[in-house]
């Protein structure tokens, strides 16, 4: 059980990590917002809570690892690799910007705490599970994450890794999906429904486990879960499949399709960031 | 008759000796390791062996992952299906970030013979060529295989390796060198030069043979390295025998042909006579049949090298 400070030091972190991608898209003029926030509870319990990773030490061979496959929620991961130190909370000014490190999608050889290059989805799923092969290969406890949209298990190769990992019976890998709902064309179920989540990943003898996506406890109980749980685990890869709501934090931007790829305007930004508390 | 090696079974050896040397090497395939010839590795090295099944996108990714990951990944599969149908994986998970994975594709060209036109890759060289920090590798026999297979683990990034399925005649020696970017002179001539690549290098040398019996001199440059191009041994060709005559197992458009022509036009514009195949797909048949076929013989290659010169 995680300690109550311990949860509201988590939340407070994932509400400034918010304002951070907000004030950042808003600078880019450009980006991708809802998807961004509906990940951050997410990629928070990941990164200030549950992996071994050294900011100062980016390419330390025993870290843990992630994978953001839905490379579009790129602003939330800088926001966090910020927030952890990788680099200066200034650079998020530079978001997508000619010359930045930051660029729109995730880039290994230009961003420090960026694993792999991610942005065509599907691949970055894939990449996990070679990351996580390597892993056991070199006799490394470290745990491999990955961070799938709902919109992107449509790609054939999330089910070629899907039946590979477990194949391999990949237990130190851990994938989780942002389940928000709405892909760009509209909501997932009508685009093309992918549901139901769970019993397709329990299919392929997943071990999955599923979340509200916001309630940060429920998360990272569910990725301690994962990397040290009951038996259910052992000699399986698991699927966290976390409910979320896309645009989440920012009332008039939740649950639209049409704020996921389109960064808030100045007027949007105060109006968000008086939400948030942050002025 | 020289001997006789598929270099998709030099690959299998050269690999097998990789394995043993370097424990970081790791091989995967997409149900074809019995064709590839990485199940030699994986029969030695089990726990170094992926088979990825009939997912030749998701294959690519697990190597880039594995890249990432500290391994040097050998993924193999038919260049039909390693350029075509894993082009974007290889294109995102491996040219864009520059990521250490050796693409070896057998079944390169129309000499797979009896499956047809479907797995019969003619594209792949032009494909892969178009990749920005892509290297490209087309060696002409089993020992250049080898040797090209040594080369690509020592460097570090992707590559892209294209080997054939048929038996062809060895023109290297055992044990020769391979460098990454540079051509070789099999043979001096003055009159033109044949500039070949994969199995048609052994044709040029026959063509060339022939030629000589009418007093013409042809010299014969094999590229094994078609991306980086040995530029320079191009342009000295052009410029020392003043006509060129490509030829490849692959269409005119794009691969070897299409690469040299670049070179030329901007740095020495000479005649040139592109062999290869002409914007059109193959067909089931025997190997031997397929190359009279589309005119990827001794034969036809003279017939280039008369029509080269007269346009001198």
């Amino acid at each position: 059980m995680l300690k109550e400070e311990t949860v509201r030091a988590l939340e407070q972190t994932a509400r400034q990590l918010r304002v951070e991608i907000l004030k950042m898209l808003n600078t880019a003029k450009s980006g991708h917002t809802g998807g961004s926030l509906s990940a951050i509870d997410v990629l928070t319990a990941l990164y200030f809570y549950q992996m071994r990773h050294d900011p100062s030490n980016p390419k330390w061979e025993d870290r843990d690892r992630f994978v953001l496959s839905k490379g579009h929620a790129a602003p939330a991961l800088y926001a966090c690799l910020a927030e952890a130190g990788y680099f200066s909370r200034d650079d998020l000014k530079t978001l997508r910007r000619f010359g930045s490190h930051l660029q729109g999608h995730p880039d290994m050889n230009k961003t420090p705490g960026v694993e792999v290059c991610t942005g065509s989805l599907g691949q970055g799923f894939s990449q996990a599970v070679g990351l996580a092969i390597a892993s056991k290969l070199a006799g490394r406890s470290a745990r491999i994450y990955s961070l799938l949209g709902d919109g992107e298990v449509q790609e054939g190769q999330i089910w070629e890794a899907t039946m590979a990992a477990a194949h391999y019976k990949l237990d130190n890998l851990c994938v989780i999906v942002d389940h928000n709902g709405l892909q760009i064309d509209g909501e997932v179920e009508k685009v093309m429904n992918v549901g139901p989540l769970g019993p397709k990943f329990l299919a392929f003898n997943w071990h999955v486990l599923e979340v509200d996506g916001h309630d940060i406890q429920a998360i990272c109980q569910a990725l301690e879960n994962a990397a040290e749980g009951d038996d259910e685990r052992v000699g399986r890869p698991t699927m966290i499949i976390a409910r979320t709501v896309k645009g989440k934090g920012v009332p008039f931007f939740e649950h639209k399709a049409s704020y996921h790829g389109v960064p808030p305007s100045d007027d949007e930004l105060n109006r968000a960031l008086e939400h948030l508390g942050h002025s | 008759m020289s001997e006789m090696i598929a270099t998709r079974d030099a690959y299998g050896k050269a690999l097998l000796e990789l394995g043993r040397v370097n424990p970081r090497v790791v091989a995967l395939d997409a149900d074809l390791s019995g064709s590839t010839k990485t199940g030699v590795f994986g029969k030695e090295f089990p726990e170094r062996f992926f088979n990825a099944g009939i997912a030749e996108a998701n294959m690519v990714g697990m190597a880039a992952g594995m890249a990432a990951g500290g391994m040097i990944p050998f993924a193999s599969t038919f260049a039909v299906f390693a350029a075509g149908r894993a082009f974007e994986q290889i294109r995102q998970s491996l040219a864009y970030p520059k990521m250490n994975v050796k693409i070896v594709a057998t079944h390169g060209g129309i000499t797979v013979g009896e499956d047809g036109g479907s797995h019969q890759s003619i594209e792949d060289l032009a494909i892969m060529r178009a990749l920005p920090n892509m290297t490209v590798l087309c060696p002409a026999d089993g020992p250049e295989t080898e040797a090209a297979v040594q080369a690509a683990a020592a460097y570090n990034g992707p590559v892209f390796i294209r080997l054939g399925r048929s038996k062809v005649p060895v023109v290297f020696t055992e044990g020769c060198d391979f460098v990454i970017g540079r051509g070789a002179t099999l043979r001096q001539g003055t009159d033109l030069t044949f500039i070949t690549t994969g199995l048609m290098t052994a044709q040029a040398l026959e063509a060339a043979a022939i030629l000589a019996e009418g007093n013409i001199s042809a010299r014969v440059v094999h590229l094994g390295s078609i991306k980086p191009l040995d530029v320079d041994l191009v342009l000295q060709a052009a410029r020392e025998t003043g006509a060129i005559v490509t030829a490849e197992e692959h269409s005119v458009i794009g691969g070897l042909g299409g690469a040299v022509c670049e070179v030329l036009c901007e740095g020495f514009p000479v005649p040139v006579e592109r062999v290869g195949l002409r914007d059109v797909f193959g067909q089931s048949g025997l190997a031997e049949e397929l190359l009279a076929h589309y005119g990827l013989t001794p034969a036809y290659l003279v017939e280039a090298a008369e029509r080269v010169m007269r346009r001198k």
